[in-house]
């Protein structure tokens, strides 16, 4: 049975070996030359596949936890979601969490993701104190912040070897509820000035309904906030629904876009609302549906996102909505987002600016739609988001980042280019 | 907090059992021949639920030692959950008496012998519960597994013939009857994916059924039927089939 990413396109065939120790990975390097981490394939891209694949998921253990100083050191297969069952009761919760709490440690290091808070709290690479990382040679280095390794590794989409520990801090919450407040706006503009309005709140992202033209572009509902300090903390997950087969391909046509869109913008009230809710429906609302990725179809799906700088953000994104919504192509959810710095890491996405990130399902057109996206962010110096892609092209890949040379020259280096590849790695000559 | 004693505690099935109750809050004994391979899971399970974990250095063949092992446990556990088991390939067992003979002493009288003390106590103390992971396999010989097959369908006997005499002391046994199961020992298998658990969902099947005291658990659930017909294909045709 092959691997798929959450995207399931492309389907490669590939052979896994399970991570069990590390001189049993030794023995799979030396044998195969074309490798790949696998975490718990939620990238929706080729960025883990290829035809051998290194599965590491089963190897989840707890190894130490120091609550002093909030320090835990986990092994690489352990899902974000572990870590809030066991530490979330005792008041403990992640720094950075992407809006699924399904990815392993080693997806959040190698993405190093980033979360609604990006704009206080930077990427997942903040709070990751050290790790250790297996080189194509078998050797095992541990990394620390700053590091040469260490930057190319948080963002490094598994080019640089297997990660197999880390020791990452949480932060100290004391309520499993969020107090959210809910900004509806009837265009870009606004939603603009509410995203500045609110930018000392740690946590926001927006809901736009890129299907809105003319004067309601970019019209959204902006989510905003922080934890509460009711010192309630007793965590039980919901019972999940789940999608048991892919939905037929005539099921999500424009027409289910639109409507599903118009529902969840107007359930919401007018104006400003507040609103007290779990960190599952604030954080993961689509953890919710199980296996929700098969709505699209067996043709699958891929994510758009992109970033672009602040200072150029509104025309950039004014541009894309407005070829989106003529296009006619529509995505089930599109997510505004305000970012803060860029950091150090050769290929981290985020940097200070606006990203939009959109679902759109594999169908004819799809793909010249997105090259003419890509076009427009070039224009306004944007960069595309590794862990969701899947068919961008070299040259627009690398204008956009400025230290992508870096980072190949350290893969050669360390000769990484000649054992750790995936299908993504190739087609960008990473 | 109530312990839980695994029998068998290295298998991948063992070690999500022990999580999901340790999740629940269960204080733990875990047991296996060389408990130094066992550190590793206890340290995971404490810096994971906090709760307590003791390692018990247990030989299911060993049967002499049996006794005095469950005597010397300072807290008598609530329940056991005996998870040791081992599947010798049917070809070398037919050819290998040693290898035949394992295959029965862990699943079956290592079995007998070690839950012979754990039922007269938990009777006694009219408490506990009793969880034996037996196998499908033990539901009808087939060409291909049946030393093993026998061997779990002497445990599963064992089991329903213990929860009837326990009942009335209201003590609880569950026979847990899993189908494939992707784990160290079926790695490389082409398994179906339909019909392959996951060692957490069987883990989390076996809480949820021990906690409302279920008597026969499969897991998965298709399996309940899938035994259905094949045992009940008549042995003329059966005899000729190859599954
Ligand atoms: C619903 C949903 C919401 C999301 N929201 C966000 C978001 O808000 N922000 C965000 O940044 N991302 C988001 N993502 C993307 C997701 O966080 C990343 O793709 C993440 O990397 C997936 O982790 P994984 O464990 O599933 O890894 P995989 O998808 O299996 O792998 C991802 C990459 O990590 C590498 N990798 C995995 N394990 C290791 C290892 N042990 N050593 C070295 N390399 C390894 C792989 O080679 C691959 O390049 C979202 C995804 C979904 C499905």
């Amino acid at each position: 049975m092959s691997l798929n990413s959450w995207g399931m396109y492309p389907q490669i065939d590939n052979k896994k070996i399970t991570l069990k120790t590390p001189k049993q990975i030794k023995a799979f390097i030396d044998a195969n030359k074309e490798i790949i981490p696998y975490g718990n394939g939620r990238s929706y891209g080729d960025s883990a596949l290829n035809t051998n694949i290194i599965y590491t998921k089963p190897y989840n253990s707890f190894l130490s936890f120091d609550d002093k100083k909030g320090i835990l050191h986990i092994q690489t297969g352990v899902l974000l979601s572990e870590i809030i069952e066991s530490y979330l009761p005792r008041g403990w919760f992640l720094k950075v969490t992407p809006g699924t709490k399904l990815i392993t440690i080693g997806g959040a290091i190698a993405s190093d993701i980033h979360g609604k808070n990006h704009h206080v709290e930077g990427c997942f690479s903040e709070c990751v104190e050290e790790f250790k990382l297996q080189l194509p040679s078998g050797e095992i280095k541990s990394c620390k912040k700053g590091d040469e390794l260490f930057l190319a590794t948080c963002g490094g989409m598994g080019l640089t070897g297997v990660i197999l520990d880390a020791k990452i801090s949480l932060k100290k919450v004391s309520s499993q509820f969020i107090n959210q407040t809910t900004i509806k706006t009837k265009n870009l503009q606004e939603t603009f000035e509410a995203f500045e309005e609110y930018k000392e709140l740690p946590y926001s992202v927006a809901w736009i309904d890129c299907l809105a033209s003319g004067e309601n572009i970019g019209k959204c509902l902006l989510m905003v906030g922080d934890f509460c300090d009711d010192g309630k903390l007793k965590y039980k997950e919901k019972n999940r629904l789940n999608i048991p087969f892919n939905f037929p391909s005539f099921a999500l046509n424009n027409l289910s876009v639109r409507a599903f869109n118009w529902l969840y913008y107007n359930k919401a009230p007018n104006g400003v609302s507040k609103q007290k809710v779990g960190i599952d429906s604030f954080f993961y609302p689509l953890d919710s549906i199980k296996n929700w990725n098969r709505i699209y179809g067996k043709n699958g799906f891929t994510q758009y996102q992109f970033i672009l700088p602040k200072e150029k953000s509104y025309d950039g994104l004014k541009e894309i909505l407005q070829t989106i919504s003529g296009s006619g192509k529509g995505s089930f959810l599109a997510v505004l987002k305000l970012y803060g710095k860029a950091n150090k890491n050769y290929l981290s996405f985020p940097k200070e600016g606006y990203s939009l990130a959109l679902d759109f399902k594999i169908e004819d057109g799809v793909f010249e739609l997105l090259d003419a996206l890509d076009k427009i962010v070039l224009k306004y110096e944007g960069r595309i988001y590794l862990t969701k892609d899947v068919r961008v092209s070299k040259d627009t890949f690398e204008t956009g980042y400025e230290d992508i040379e870096i980072f190949r020259n350290l893969r050669k280096k360390y000769k990484m280019d000649e054992k750790f590849n995936s299908v993504q790695s190739k087609r960008l000559g990473l | 907090m109530s312990y839980v004693f695994i029998v068998g505690a290295k298998s991948d099935i063992a070690k999500e059992v022990a999580r999901v109750y340790a999740k629940n809050g269960y204080n733990l004994y875990l047991s296996a021949r060389d408990t130094s391979e066992l550190e590793e899971l206890a340290t995971d399970i404490q810096v994971r639920s906090g709760v307590e974990v003791k390692l018990v250095e247990l030989d299911v063949t060993k049967y002499k030692t049996h006794e005095k092992i469950y005597e010397d446990l300072e807290e008598k556990p609530l329940g056991v959950i005996y998870v040791a088991g081992f599947m010798a390939d049917q070809d070398e067992a037919q050819e290998d008496w040693s290898k035949s003979l394992n295959t029965i002493n862990v699943n079956y009288t290592g079995a007998v012998s070690f839950l012979n003390i754990v039922a007269n106590d938990f009777e006694k103390q009219r408490r506990g519960f009793i969880v034996g992971v037996s196998s499908v396999a033990g539901d009808r010989g087939r060409k291909t597994n049946y030393i093993y097959g026998s061997a779990k369908a002497a445990f599963s006997t064992y089991l329903s013939g213990m929860r009837n005499r326990l009942h009335e002391a209201g003590v609880s046994v569950l026979t847990v009857k899993p189908g494939f199961v992707a784990t160290k020992m079926t790695e490389g298998l082409d398994l179906p994916e339909k019909l392959t658990a996951q060692p957490q969902e069987v883990a989390d099947d076996i809480f949820s059924a021990q906690q409302s005291g279920h008597n026969t658990l499969y897991t998965k659930w298709m399996w309940r039927y899938i035994m259905l017909i094949i045992k009940h294909i008549p042995e003329f045709i059966f005899k000729k089939m190859s599954i």
